[in-house]
């Protein structure tokens, strides 16, 4: 079988190899494709829906990062249609949780707000369901403000597929689903977290930071990243 | 186990039924529970000690007459009658009159249409037989066309059979049955597994549960037959824990079977092993869907993940896995056994077969039934159900559950098949039938589905997990008469916006219930809107 | 680090035996979590730290796992469950027969929100999706006993009249 695939990309010819997915031969080519849980080197999971796209003119939409590539397959990344989808996604990011720029650690490193800025969302029809979600700082370096969590579940990734300690999950259901260390108890508590930090640096927008950190500083440090895929895939050929 | 001991075994059991002179059959299933049947079980089997009739009057447990909302229902054999609403001080009576007129307060006449039009195939033995004691149900027949496939069918034969029969998924889709079998048939993965959902959620949906509590040797034969054809050795049954009932039973089922040696190693001396574990739900509606379900049974939480890939080529554990629900599975062993010429035969064009609903709502008759393919709601609804009640106006039929629609009056006479009910906005579902009347308000009715999905969902996926809240928001501030044009204009993206981009079925699906009464009641909608008060 | 064979049950109450078969029933394998919690629950009411804790390290799940498992399904409960305990179907069928305004009455007799439980932990109000009666609608299960025949303005009297009445029962 051949190991390359050729397909069209709005319209553009390009080649993939036989395992991509559509989003790893979109980010190839430097098409823009908005997406906030995916990162790579973490398992995709397919769950913000921004990366959605048309494939084969098919009115049913697929997320680019769990969908292979196949032979011929004719990919729309950006039509009115789209764009309207995901500017819902964003509003109702900002509307489930308490989203306030100005005041917010992440202001200007926040990838939720860039995102906003580049599809151009500044209002919302929708409404504001000012849930009422506290912050665990009890950590002696590092701080979750669950207003501001989008539940994309990369520092639950990070943490179970590169460190190892699968101290974050997921709990609850629903519009009250949230992340938890261990039992829902403190962070300083914990008796699995390494301090390793790393959920911190994948966290999109302000929810998990550092400590005493001025706005300005909070560049995420991401020197890790590119090594995250060989070393998942190091992880998974252990198993 | 061989044939010939599978032949004694039944007949033994018949000859054993044979010689009882009078029968008196007693719902045990949780409709008639809740009804009180336990106590009529006692008084009645107290009453016959008492009499000294214990060698020639039996009493059976047996599995759901239908007719769930007048229960404990009682039926006197040979004489063929049927009695409803009967109270132990009813017992005594009911026994004077075996092999005479009967007891014409309580009884239920069977000339009705709510008898005369239904069909039963995948309930043929429920209200016959003892669904506790295998014995029974093999007497009726049960594992005969899984001793038939075992020991005269080669495994494509019996894929080639349910295609040829036409049916679908139970299950709300409709998929063509034989397909998913050859699917997984044709994976060469040497570990496959079989999967039965019993998660049955939509309020107002009660088949499975009373399938799996009435004979649920019929759902763990079919699930052997189905392991045999697509090469798997291991099955699972996934039941919501609220089931206690059919839990109970399918354990015990599962037990007897094992005991048998119809399930195990070896089944009927062939090279076919097949065992059955039992996984219970846990209180979560999305695990009807097919990746939850598999990761419940996993033991994770139950996220649905995205598709493909399909179970049928990496589900549990990453083996290929054939997942049908209760129903499609209960249709299984009759179409061996009659072929699938017979099945075919039932239904319409592209819907074969029987369907089992339960109706309930604001009908005369509540209850299960069971009836061909292409019955239009009509007769569903004014026949066998018996009309409305209170002397009020038919206004909507909702099918299909939380995922469903409301189907109005105009379209009563459309016949129930999976293509019609599409076309109407709806879909045929699980069997889920609930009637509305003049006097409920489809807004309200759109709130309370509403309401259900967002409870459900699972929070993964954003537009699911948000968009059900702002659409139930929006449709609280109808019910409170105050919503705005904006609101509706709002209301309507939303629903396109969460069905196309939603992760799962369940979220596509969970603004249905709203688009479908905006179809046909938008007028309910606009008189919620207020008036523009111009300020002075 | 501790083994996990050697993991012991966090008291000596004999209910952990029940527990322990059933994890030994699935070889202590990590997909048991579900079916663990299930016999957890059925022998204790609830799910409490100890006991997650206890499963997880014995099935050797990550803590949050089990916490997000055990939250994910409305069967599971963290906290003891009440004295008495009414639920009202909210069902497609009982829904339309009015068991809303059922809940309501109910709420407001015990001062307390659908789905809460009274200070005293004595009485909790919970609602389920169909209990499977739907030919009796609208129905609530009181104690785990299934009532019919329910209106808003009877429900009050009937289910503090069953509480009152099994009270009695076992207290005298």
């Amino acid at each position: 079988m051949s190991s390359v695939k050729t397909l069209k990309i709005n319209g553009k010819d390009v080649s993939a190899r036989t395992d991509d997915t559509i989003l790893q031969v979109i980010r190839e080519h430097d098409i823009f494709l908005p997406t906030l849980c995916h990162i790579e080197g973490l398992s995709a999971v397919g769950a913000c829906r921004l990366c959605l796209v048309e494939i084969n003119g098919s009115s049913k939409l697929r997320s680019a990062c769990v969908t292979q590539v196949e032979e011929g397959m004719e990919v729309v990344t950006d039509n009115e249609r789209l764009q309207k989808y995901r500017r819902m996604i964003l509003e109702m990011l900002f509307v489930e949780g308490n989203h306030v720029c100005a005041v917010c650690v992440a202001n200007g490193y926040c990838e939720l707000q860039w995102l906003a800025e580049r599809l151009g969302v500044d209002h919302t029809r929708l409404i504001y369901l000012h849930p009422d979600k506290h912050v665990d700082a009890s950590h002696y370096r590092y701080a979750i403000d669950h207003n501001r969590c989008i539940l994309c579940a990369r520092c639950v990734r990070v943490c179970g597929e590169i460190e190892g300690a699968h101290t974050w999950d997921v709990a609850g259901r629903g519009i009250n689903a949230h992340v938890v260390t261990d039992l829902n108890t403190s962070w300083d508590s914990s008796p699995t977290c390494t301090e390793c930090g790393k959920c911190v640096q994948v966290c999109p927008t302000g929810a998990l930071f550092k400590k005493s950190r001025a706005i300005g500083e909070m560049a995420k440090d991401n020197h890790f990243l590119p090594y995250l895929k060989t070393m998942r895939e190091v992880n998974k050929n252990d198993r | 186990m061989d044939r010939e001991e599978f032949e004694e075994i039944a007949q033994r059991s018949r000859d054993e039924a044979a010689a009882f002179a009078v029968h008196v059959n007693i719902c045990t299933s949780s409709g008639c529970v809740a009804s009180g049947c336990e106590h009529v079980k006692k008084q009645a089997e107290a009453e016959v000690q008492s009499r000294g009739l214990q060698h020639t009057c039996r009493i059976n447990g047996v599995g759901c007459q239908g007719l769930c909302g007048s229960g404990p229902i009682v039926s006197v054999q040979p004489d063929n009658v049927l009695y409803h609403k009967v109270k132990p001080d009813d017992v005594a009576d009911i026994l004077d009159h075996v092999g005479q007129a009967s007891v014409p307060h309580l009884e239920l006449r069977q000339d009705s249409p709510f008898f005369e039009r239904q069909q039963r195939v995948v309930l043929a033995n429920a209200g016959k037989i003892d669904p506790e004691e295998i014995e029974t149900a093999m007497a009726a027949g049960a594992y005969g066309a899984l001793l038939k496939v075992t020991t005269e069918m080669m495994p494509p034969e019996v894929c080639k059979v349910i295609t040829d029969s036409g049916l679908r998924g139970r299950g709300g889709a409709g998929y063509p049955t034989g397909l998913k079998w050859g699917t997984v048939a044709k994976a060469t993965n040497s570990t496959k597994f079989v999967v039965c959902n019993g998660d049955e959620g939509d309020p107002g949906a009660f088949m499975d549960r009373s399938i799996m509590e009435s004979d649920p040797h019929r759902v763990l034969e079919g699930m052997a037959i189905a392991g045999y054809a697509v090469g798997a050795s291991e099955g699972f049954v996934y039941v919501r824990a609220e089931y206690a009932l059919a839990i109970k039973r399918l354990k015990r089922a599962i037990h007897q079977a094992e005991k048998r040696g119809l399930l195990g190693k070896n089944i009927f001396g062939s090279t076919f092993s097949f065992s059955i574990e039992l996984r219970l739900g846990a209180g979560a509606f999305v695990c009807g869907e097919e990746t939850a379900l598999m990761a419940s049974i996993e033991g994770r939480r139950g996220n649905p993940r995205p598709r493909p890939p399909f179970p049928s080529e990496s589900g549990l554990w990453g083996h290929p896995t054939l997942i049908n629900n209760v129903e499609t599975f209960a249709n299984v062993a009759p179409i061996i056994t009659n072929g699938s010429a017979w099945f075919a035969n039932i239904g319409t064009e592209t819907s074969k077969g029987t369907k089992v609903f339960a109706l309930s709502g604001k009908v005369n008759r509540v209850g299960l039934i069971e009836v061909p393919m292409g019955i239009s709601l009509r007769e569903i609804v004014m026949e066998i159900g018996g009309g409305i009640p209170n002397g009020n106006q038919f206004k909507a039929v909702q099918t299909g559950g939380p995922s469903g629609g409301c189907i109005p009056a105009d379209y009563l006479d459309t016949p129930v098949d999976y293509e019609s009910l599409r076309k109407l906005g709806s879909i045929m579902g699980s069997g889920g039938m609930v009637v509305m009347d003049d006097t409920s308000s489809m807004v309200s009715v759109a709130h309370y589905f509403m309401a259900f999905n967002m409870d459900e969902s699972c929070g993964k996926c954003i537009p699911c997990r948000v968009g059900t809240i702002q659409m139930v928001e929006l449709l609280k501030r109808f019910t409170a008469q105050r919503a705005t044009h904006d609101d509706l204009v709002l209301l309507e993206e939303l629903c396109d916006m969460v069905s196309q981009t939603s992760l799962c079925g369940l979220g596509q699906s969970a603004p249905n219930p709203v688009i479908s009464t905006l179809r046909y009641f938008r007028d309910e909608y606009l008189r919620c809107i207020a008036p523009v008060t111009e300020s002075a | 680090m501790v083994k996990a064979t050697e993991i012991t049950p966090p008291t000596d109450d004999v209910r952990w035996r029940i527990v322990n078969a059933t994890m030994r029933r699935y070889g202590y394998m990590p997909q048991a979590l579900i079916e663990t919690l299930h016999s957890v629950q059925e022998a204790f009411g609830y799910l409490d730290d100890a006991a997650l804790t206890f499963v997880s390290q014995r099935l050797q799940v990550p803590l949050s796992k089990a916490y997000g498992v055990a939250t994910f399904y409305h069967f599971f409960s963290l906290k003891p469950p009440a004295a008495h305990s009414c639920v009202v179907c909210l069902g497609t069928a009982c829904y339309i027969k009015g068991s809303e305004h059922i809940v309501d009455a109910l709420a407001d007799s015990y001062h307390i929100k659908h789905g809460e439980m009274t200070e005293d932990g004595n009485f909790a109000l919970l609602s389920a999706h169909c209990v499977g009666a739907c030919g009796l609608a609208p129905v609530a299960v009181v104690d785990g006993e299934i009532v019919s025949g329910l209106t808003p303005d009877n429900a009050v009297n009937i289910v503090r009249g069953k509480i009152d009445q099994e009270n009695n029962g076992h207290g005298s």
